[in-house]
């Protein structure tokens, strides 16, 4: 059967039925060899007075009425749409020399406690901006603003993810400064958030010690796509039953690449190296803006 | 995980197609979905019939062909397949694995009138 259109090629004759589907994007199809439309059966007759018959063939294509049905090759990303809006993101970041980075993790995790202590210790050597994701209410973003840090919230509504197309409205409200940082607390969620690229530059998932230490296995595709794993809350170990380092040994087994940093959001604890990385991702993001790494933050 | 939401990301892609290559119906959906993508294939068919009621792809037949994931093993040298992103090596059960596909998430083709 020819796949193109449907009709069977020994079965279905097709008079003034011409094989030149107009696909619209200059492919050809290849009917292989044993398969040619040579225009000549006899047993289906179209035009001319004569009786129109599809019966024989498979109805898929040549359903009566609908006799113009074609097949057209798009190969486009599901996703596409949103990767778009995505690049144009990252490159308004690249040309500002903004680093952003896409905090992802359960509910519950202590990221937006990790996010405020972040922001109180950074804030005076880097231009900071937040961009808070929740499916309702904006206590979040007001946290945000109580440590002096511009903050917008989106709310998702019924969405279990930011998108890239609304992190392209927010820019336009939040404005992020040429040689800062920009935080995006994605929406509460392990699963969702991994698929959607929102033009940042590393996605840093926060994991609690009192979590599971088998959540890299439950939801690897999250942990796959962070480029850093924070192993938040770790003043409590002492209190749990959690084995950091099989929870590592499972981050790498669906994330070679993933570097883990220990940290406390509470105690401080490890904090230091986690700025260290901010601050080194920072230096890689501000090679091509030398201008901008000479202003706030240039010692760190 | 979002099936709703692709679902909505494949209407854009026909409602802009539609326009660029002049169609107004679609009768038939194929699409490439890689095993590590994350798409619940029986979630997508329920999302897919609810999000493109009252559109151009109203009652389209919709095929999904599920594609393996290759990874090239660091220890064997060689591609071998996988179906999580958390397995072993099936010939050596290491875990030094590249993934190299298997993510897939993308429209094929479409039957249109």
């Amino acid at each position: 059967m020819c796949t193109v259109c449907g009709c069977g090629s020994d079965e279905v004759s097709v008079e003034g039925h011409t094989h030149e589907h107009d696909h619209g994007h200059g492919h050809s199809h290849d009917h292989g060899p044993e398969h040619h439309h040579a225009h000549d059966h006899d047993h289906h007759s179209h035009g001319e007075g004569g009786d129109i018959h599809y019966g024989t063939g498979p109805a898929r294509a040549h359903v009566p009425g609908l006799s113009q049905s074609r097949m057209v090759e798009i190969e486009q990303n599901i996703l596409g749409k949103n990767d778009e809006y995505a690049n144009a993101n990252r490159r308004f970041f690249a040309e500002r020399g903004v680093l952003v980075l896409n905090l992802v993790s359960s509910p519950g995790s202590g990221k937006t406690t990790l996010l405020t202590r972040t922001i109180t210790d950074l804030r005076d050597d880097f231009d900071v901006a937040v961009i808070e994701g929740d499916q309702q209410t904006t206590n979040d973003a007001e946290r945000i603003r109580e440590t002096g840090v511009p903050a917008l919230q989106i709310n998702t509504g019924k969405g279990c993810h930011l998108d890239a197309h609304m992190v392209g409205h927010a820019l336009e409200k939040l404005d992020p400064t040429p040689g800062g940082i920009l935080f995006i607390e994605n929406v509460g969620n392990l699963v969702c958030p991994a698929a959607f690229d929102l033009g940042e530059a590393h996605k840093v998932a926060i994991l609690s010690v009192t979590e599971g230490e088998d959540k890299p296995l439950k939801y690897p595709d999250m942990f796959h796509a962070a480029d850093l794993m924070l192993l938040n809350k770790i003043d409590l170990l002492p209190y749990l039953d959690f084995d950091v380092e099989q929870c590592i040994e499972y981050a790498r087994r669906v994330n070679p690449r993933i570097q883990v940093l220990q940290v406390s959001a509470t105690s401080g604890e490890g904090m230091d190296r986690w700025y260290q990385w901010i601050g080194m991702s920072r230096q890689m993001r501000l090679l091509e803006h030398p201008e901008l790494l000479a202003g706030a933050g240039a010692n760190a | 995980m979002h099936e709703m939401s692709l679902c909505e990301g494949v209407l854009q892609v026909l409602e802009t197609e539609a326009g660029k290559q002049g169609f107004s119906k679609v009768k038939r959906v194929i699409l490439d979905i890689g095993v590590l993508s994350g798409v619940e294939i029986p979630a997508f068919e329920f999302a897919f019939e609810v999000v493109m009621r009252g559109t151009l792809a109203e009652n389209a037949v919709l095929e999904i062909n599920e594609l393996p994931a290759q990874a090239w093993c660091l220890m064997c040298a060689e591609s071998v397949t996988v179906n999580a992103r958390y397995d072993a090596c099936p010939k050596c059960g290491s875990y030094q694995l590249q993934i190299s596909s298997g993510d897939e998430m993308r429209i094929k083709e479409l039957e249109v009138d």
